[in-house]
Order: C-alpha cells, then structure tokens, then sequence
C-alpha cells in the first residue's frame, strides 16, 4: 500500500490510471456485448450501471490494494473471480476496505450502505465467475434441520469455531471468529467463500440444504432466541471458565462463610 | 448409665434408658463416645477447609446416587428422538442419550447433575486449598505424615473420580478426554499398545470403556476414597487436632470447643450453608451443557477443548511440549512430546507426597509437632510451595493457551513459547521471591519483639529530637512471634580430623548438610531475639 500510493503522486499515475480504466472498459465492453443481442433489456441495464458505479467505488476504496483492476498487489489478493458473495461478506462485515495489514482483517462497523456494497460486488463479479450472493430462500434458517446441522457443523467447523461456534484461536494471531449474532446471509458467504484462513465450502463439499441446515443450528444455538437451559453460559467456554468460576466464587464464597463462621464464636474469655 | 441401680424393679427404666443400655452393652458406644464426644476442637477458619472438602464430597456422593438411577452406562449406538429438539435425529450413544434425558426429562435432573459437577470442581479445589493450609503451616510434620498421605491419594484419586465422572456423558468435549488419555497410555514405551488395547477392549473408541468408567467412577473409586476419607478423619481425631501457638497452647494440650455438642452444631449448620451455596450456583450457571457439545465421534473434534480445572496442568504439559518424536532401530516410535508430559504427570505428584520425609530428614526433626508453624518463619518450604503453586498457575495457563490468545488478542505461539520459559523461569523466581518476603517478615518480627510497635505519635522531646513512640508487645503477642523453633544448620564438620585423617563424608551427607544451610543457615532464616536482647533493650532506655 505504501508503494502504491507513494506512486500515486507520479506525474504519470494519472496517465496510467486513465489508461487502465480505458482498457477495463474496452474490456468490460467485451463481456457484455454479445449479451446484448436481443435482451438488451432493462436488468443488463441496470447491472452494467451497477458495474459502472461499482467501479467507481472501488477505485476510491479498493484500489490501492487489490489494483486497479481486480488484478491484486502486494498489498491484496486478486479479486478475480472470488465472486460477489466475497465482496458482500468482506465488506458488509466491515473486514474490508481493510485498514492496516495484521495477522487478519478485523470485523469493523460497515462504512457502506447495501446499495454501494451491491455495486461494489457487481464490478467484482464483472471481472470473473465466482459465487454470487445467496438467496435469501438459501439461508433463513427457519428452512433447515438443527439436527444435522449440528452433526455437520461439529464435522466441518468445530475445529475452528468450537462446538456452537465461540471462536477459537489459530496460529500466530490469527483466530476464528465467534459467529453468534453473525447475520445468516453472511454465514453463508462465509461458508461459500472462504475468507481469509476459512477454508472454503463449495456446493461439491457441503450443499446448499447443508449449509441450510448448519445455520440453522448456528441459529439456535446462538441467534437472538437461544436458550441456555442450565442458567447462565458463563461465555459457553467449556472448563476453562467454569474452573475460573468454582475457584472463584464457589470456594470463594464457601471460604467467606468459614471465616465468617469462625469468627462467630464464644470467645475463650481472659480472666 | 447412673451410679445407683439398687433396685430395678422398684424404679424401672425408660424406654430411652434401656435402649442406651442395650446398645452400650453390645456396641461400647458410651466409653467411646465419652472420649470422642469430648475431643476438642480449636477453631479457625482455615481450620475448616478440609470441612469444606469433606461436605462437597457428601454433596457429590448424594447427588452420583441420584444420577445413577438415570444414567445408561452404555455405549450402544441409537437415533435420539426425545425432547431436546436441536439433537433430533442424531445418532448417539445410549450413555449419551441418557445424559440429555436426565437433564432435560428426570424431574430434578438437571439442577441435580448441575450440583454434582459444581461440587466435584469445588471439591477438588477445597482439598487442595486444604493441602495448602496443611503445607504451608507444617501440619504435615510428625505424627501426621500418614494423614498427609491418605490425604494426598484422596487428592489424586479426586482427579481419578472427576476424570472418569466427565468422560461419562460420552459427549465431543469429554470424548476428546478419552482420546487424549488413549494418547497418552500409546506412548507408554514398548507396552503401549498392548496397554490400550487392554484399557480399551480393542481399538478406540470401542465399546467397553463407558461401562468400565462408570464401575470405576460410581463405586471403585468412591469407594476406596470414603475408606480413606474414614481413616483420615479417624487419625485427626487420634493425633488431636493441630493449634497454631498462642498463649496457653502447647505441644501437650487443645484448646478450642468441645466436638460435641458445640462443634457438631456448628459443622451441621456449615453443611447446609455449604450445599445451600452450591445449589444456588447449580440453579444459575450452567456446567458442562452436554447438549451443546454433541456426542462423541473419533473424526469430530472441537477447538476449545479443555479437561475439568483439575486435569488442566495435564493439558498444559501436553499443550506446551514440543512434539518430538524419535524411530528407534526396529523401527518402534517414542513419542517424546506426549512421553514426556507423562512421565511428569507420574513424578510431580509424588514429590507432593514425599515432601514431609523430605523435610524431616533435612531437619533431622524426630519430635512430634502439635503447634503450626507461621509460613514465613519456614522461608524455605514456604518458598518451595509458592514456587510449585507457580508452576502448577504456568501450567493451567499452557493448558489454556488459544483461550487466552483469543482473549486477549495475543498469538497462541507467542503464548507457548512464554510458557516454555516460564516452566523453568518462573517457579525459581517465586521461590526466591518468597524467601525474601518471609525473611524481611521475620525481621519485622524481630523489630516488634525488640522495640514494639509503631504506634504513629510522633513526640518531641525537650531536647528538640523527634521520635516515634514505641508501645510494647503484650504477653500474648510475644508469646504468638517467639514460640517457634529455629533449628541449627546441619554442620558436616571438618573433612579431616584431629590426626590429619580424611574423614569420609558420603555425597548423600554433603547433599543434606547443602540443603540444611538452606533451609536454616544465615541466608535461610533471621535469628529470633534472645531472652538477653530483649532484656537488655526493654529495660532502662525506652525508645530508638
Ligand atoms: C489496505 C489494503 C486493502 C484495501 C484498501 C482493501 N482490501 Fe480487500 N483485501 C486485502 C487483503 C490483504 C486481503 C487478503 C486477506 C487475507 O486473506 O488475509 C483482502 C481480501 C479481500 C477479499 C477476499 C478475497 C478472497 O479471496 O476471498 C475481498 C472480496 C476484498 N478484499 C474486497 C475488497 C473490497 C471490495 C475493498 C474496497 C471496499 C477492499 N477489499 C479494500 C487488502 C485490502
Ligand atoms: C480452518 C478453520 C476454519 C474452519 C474449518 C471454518 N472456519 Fe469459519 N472462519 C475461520 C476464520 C479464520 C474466519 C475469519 C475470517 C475473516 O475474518 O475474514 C472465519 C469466519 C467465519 C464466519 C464469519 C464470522 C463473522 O464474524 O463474520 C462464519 C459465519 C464462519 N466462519 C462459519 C463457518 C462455518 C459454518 C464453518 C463450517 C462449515 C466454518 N466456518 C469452518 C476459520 C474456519
Ligand atoms: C476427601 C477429601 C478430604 C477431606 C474430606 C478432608 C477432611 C479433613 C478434615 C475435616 C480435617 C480436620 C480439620 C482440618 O484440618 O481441616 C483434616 C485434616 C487433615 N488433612 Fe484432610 N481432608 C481431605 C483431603 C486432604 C488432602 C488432599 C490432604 C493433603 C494431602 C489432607 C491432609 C490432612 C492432614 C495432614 C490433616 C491433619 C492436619 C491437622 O490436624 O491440622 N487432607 N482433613
């Protein structure tokens, strides 16, 4: 990022980015003409607009990093096929425009609103076929079965995650987030994309009903509604929390009663 | 029984009487009540730590009982369809199933199994808290040194219990136990193998090591700890219990309240306190949600993954080890990453229950001991004993690494390599910590006796010079910071003797003087003013 935007003040830069963007809209004017027979109709339309402004978006927020065409830097990835549901799950988290290089993308408030995501994820998609933004058919949860969900999730996830998906650490920094209040559209771009250290999880390993079905437990285990039916989960962190806790305030309260206990006696009295 | 009984016809016995004459006559219950009854107890909170320990246990026996009734120790394989709605459909194991029904269909099952977890993980800790008043106050010492060790195998055999108890629900996180404990007994060099195929009736995970867990869990283990739990209290009522000084006290009596009626009412009501405690804490927090972890399958495993706290210093060494590995010739593999861990796991211990033998032959001490020792006036055991605390806190911190890492924002790899430092660095540092905090203590000791207290009045004397006034001790204060022993260093004396002959001093000999300088040369302890330095400051001249 450094490097690039050191160059940004090149004399030249504005020629080069003039002529970059010249070249992508040739290119983009590639891809869409043959489409454009007979159904030149309205959505095109509408999306070719979408592209449009996306582009515009992401040379403002994008570009420095990932190219100015998608095509990568040393600073990111290329976006070359990775897809709208890539661009949707990065950015509606608020992982990306990332903010400084580190072990991994942070979750941040979202500076974007749906409609300049949605653009952002055309222009994207424009660049290469990769998975588009699901359904919302695909993800409700009220559409999967927890059950298996919940044997798939502990197959494919847990190890990452932890049984009803806590989070966990990984190496050097790097961690898996908690998913709990995650929204259900992101679980399964996650599922779909991959982001980062995630492995991805295309239609061939899990199906879509599959993945229904996971965020389907994700849900009940830990959406709004979940229940914790032996009291308070003490962050759901297994032992290590409970250990804390019956040190803590077990042996700790049954102490404060001995020495209250022990101090509540016939005194030997001096005589 | 009454002195007079010239006619029992006239003047017929109650009915209560005669009871208590039928069962004196067979059971000798009044001559040995008359002597228990009356055994006196002295009392002071740390005193009733081990009281702690032993209602948890009653607590963990009443609730087991329960669950018993409820649990399927079985590990055949079925399709759960009851009410906990999120497994429907899953297969599990009965021992699984059975584990959901009590929590979600026995009448009390959940709060029950919820106590009996909550008081296992409190009971455990309240023995070793107890084992902590019991080291660091030298209670250990002669006559009790048997009592330290049934103490310390109730210990052990609690890890034992809890260990076993956990595994029973047959869910991922406890599953993950077991297999980690097929682990561990596979790297047993040569025998490993045969070893697990033994414990596990074939290859893991099998289906017989639920059903030997649970005999284990509800009635071997149990059952030899409430015969040494019987012993244990059987030798605190025989040896007397310890005091710490004070004026009054000595080596040859007890002075607290009478065990019956005054102590047994107190101790009833503790025991209510206690489970009323626990029942509170089992009816608000959760432990171990069974139903979120799912049941166990040997290709599943779950991030997060810690054992019970008590397991956790096991976890540590595991987690913390590097993971070194060597084929030897015949093409045999020695795990050292896990071989290691385990062999620890063996020996640690055992330097718990060795350390009063330890220290008696460092001492040369053959005396019998009845008044505790003040930490700080033993710098050296005490600093042994912070120091192995230490080593036991960088252990549960290894055990938990990702969890720290994850939150507090730090890498897991940074964490393990701090620990592995930390393993060698940190007990050292808090034993020499130590040590200078109880030396600094028993000089201020040794300022009080000899000049009093600071009381905070600052006065002017007619001269112009400031001083703080300084009031005396009382007796019993005094009595409290003098009465204990300071023993000479062990001296090995000239290595040549008065002929010019090199006297031969075995290494055991030279190792055992080194370590009695340590405990009690100049740098091992201050000494405690004389009866002359006191006199000589006391009298006369009153302030410094
Ligand atoms: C400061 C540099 C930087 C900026 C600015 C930035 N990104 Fe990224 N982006 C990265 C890096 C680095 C990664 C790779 C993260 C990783 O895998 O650890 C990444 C990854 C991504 C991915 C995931 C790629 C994949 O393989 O799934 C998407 C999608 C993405 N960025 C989109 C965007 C969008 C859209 C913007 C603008 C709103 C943006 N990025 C701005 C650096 C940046
Ligand atoms: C190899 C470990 C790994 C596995 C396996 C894994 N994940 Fe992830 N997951 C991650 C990491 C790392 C991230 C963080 C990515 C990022 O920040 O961009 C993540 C992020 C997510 C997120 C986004 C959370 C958020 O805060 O926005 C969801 C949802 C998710 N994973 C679900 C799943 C599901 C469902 C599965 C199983 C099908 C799964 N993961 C398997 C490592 C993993
Ligand atoms: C089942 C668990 C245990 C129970 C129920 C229990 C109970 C008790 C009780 C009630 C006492 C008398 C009061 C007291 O000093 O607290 C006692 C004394 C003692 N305990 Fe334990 N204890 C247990 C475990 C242990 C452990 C783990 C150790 C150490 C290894 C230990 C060592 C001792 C010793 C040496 C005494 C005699 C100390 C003295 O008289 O001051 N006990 N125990």
């Amino acid at each position: 990022m450094k490097k690039l935007s050191a160059r940004r003040r090149h004399p030249l830069a504005a020629l080069v980015v003039l002529l970059i963007a010249l070249a992508a809209t040739g290119g983009l004017y590639a891809t869409f003409a043959p489409t454009g027979k007979a159904q030149a109709d309205e959505t095109s339309a509408a999306q070719s607009l979408a592209v449009e402004e996306g582009q515009k978006l992401y040379r403002v927020g994008c570009a420095s990093c990932h190219g100015t065409g998608g095509q990568g830097s040393s600073d990111g990835p290329s976006l070359v096929g990775v897809g709208a549901a890539a661009v949707d799950f990065q950015v509606s988290t608020g992982r990306m425009p990332l903010q400084q290089q580190g072990a991994q993308a942070p979750k941040k408030p979202n500076i974007y609103t749906q409609k300049e995501i949605d653009q952002l994820a055309a222009y994207v998609a424009s660049l290469g076929p990769g998975p588009a933004v699901p359904e919302e058919s695909q993800y409700d949860p009220a559409g999967g079965d927890v059950g298996r969900g919940g044997d798939l999730f502990r197959n494919n996830c847990a190890q990452c995650h932890n049984f009803t998906g806590k989070g966990g650490a990984l190496t050097d920094g790097k961690y898996a987030p908690n998913i709990d209040g995650v929204d259900p559209k992101h679980m399964y771009e996650a599922m779909v994309t991959g982001p980062q250290n995630m492995p991805a999880f295309p239609d061939g390993v899990l199906t879509p009903e599959n993945k229904q079905d996971i965020i389907a437990y994700l849900d009940e285990v830990g959406g709004d509604e979940a229940e914790s039916p032996g009291g308070f989960s003490l962050g759901g962190l297994g032992p290590v929390s409970e250990g804390l806790f019956a040190w803590v305030f077990g042996l700790g309260a049954l102490i404060v009663l001995t020495i209250w206990i022990a101090a509540r006696t016939a005194k030997a009295r001096k005589s | 029984m009454s002195t007079t009984t010239t006619d029992a016809r006239r003047n017929p016995p109650g009915r209560g009487e005669r009871f208590a004459d039928w069962t004196d006559s067979r059971l000798g219950l009044h001559g040995a009540g008359r002597k228990n009854l009356r055994k006196v107890f002295p009392d002071h909170w740390s005193f009733m730590l081990g009281e702690i320990a032993m209602y948890t246990f009653l607590i963990v026996l009443l609730t087991g009982v329960y669950l018993t009734l409820f649990f399927k120790p079985s590990m055949a394989e079925m399709t759960y369809h009851g009410s906990y709605a999120p497994m429907n459909g899953v297969r599990m194991t009965e021992a699984y199933a059975s584990t959901l029904d009590i929590s979600f269909d026995v009448r009390g099952g959940l709060l029950i199994r919820q106590i009996h977890h909550w008081s296992a993980l409190i009971f455990i800790a309240a023995m070793a808290t107890h084992m902590m008043r019991v080291f660091f106050t030298g209670a250990f010492r002669k006559p009790r040194e048997v009592n330290w060790i049934f103490g310390f195998t109730l210990l052990v055999l609690g890890c034992i219990a809890g260990f076993t108890g956990y595994s029973l629900p047959d869910d991922l996180l406890s599953g993950t136990g077991v297999r980690f404990m097929e682990g561990a007994t596979l790297a047993t060099p040569v025998i490993g193998t045969y070893l697990a195929f033994f414990l596990w009736g074939g290859e893991f995970p099998g289906t017989d090591i639920i059903p030997r867990f649970f005999a284990v869990h509800v009635l071997l283990v149990p059952g030899i700890m409430l015969g040494l739990f019987v012993l244990h209290i059987i030798l605190v009522f025989y040896h007397k219990h310890t005091q710490y000084a004070g004026s009054g006290k000595t080596e040859e009596n007890v002075v607290g309240m009478p065990f019956m009626p005054v102590y047994v009412a107190k101790a009833g009501g503790f025991f209510f306190l206690i489970f009323g405690v626990i029942t509170v804490i089992a009816g608000l927090f959760t432990i171990n949600p069974v139903w979120d972890l799912g049941p166990y399958r040997p290709d599943m495993v779950s991030t997060g993954a810690q054992p019970d706290w008590y397991m956790g210093w096991t976890e540590g060494l595991i987690r913390f080890m590097p993971g070194w590995e060597w084929v030897i010739p015949g093409g045999y593999t020695i795990n050292f990453g896990v071989f290691i861990p385990l062999t620890l796991v063996g020996v640690v211990p055992i330097m718990m229950m060795a350390y009063p033998f330890f220290e008696s032959w460092v001492t040369g001490d053959r005396r019998e001991h009845h008044i505790l020792d003040r930490p700080r006036n033993v710098p050296t055991r005490t600093g042994f004993g912070v120091a192995w605390l230490t080593l036991v806190f960088v252990l549960l911190t290894a055990g938990g690494n990702d969890l720290w890492a994850t939150h507090f924002h730090l890498s897991i790899n940074t964490i393990t390599w701090t620990v592995r430092i930390a393993f060698f660095v940190a007990p050292v540092l808090a034993f020499w910590i130590t040590r200078r905090i109880c030396l600094g203590l028993q000089r201020r000791d040794r300022e009080k006796i000899l000049h009093g207290r600071e009381t905070g009045i600052i006065k002017r004397l007619p001269h112009g010079e400031f001083i703080e006034v300084h009031e005396p001790l009382s007796q019993d204060e005094l009595h409290k910071l003098t009465a204990h022993d300071q023993y000479a260093p062990l001296e090995l004396g000239p290595s040549v003797d008065d002929n010019g002959v090199v006297r031969k001093q075995s290494p055991v000999q030279k190792l055992r003087a080194r370590l009695s300088q340590g405990y009690f040369g100049e740098a091992g302890q201050i000494p405690k003013p004389t009866r002359r330095e006191y006199e000589e400051i006391t009298s006369g001249h009153g302030h410094h």
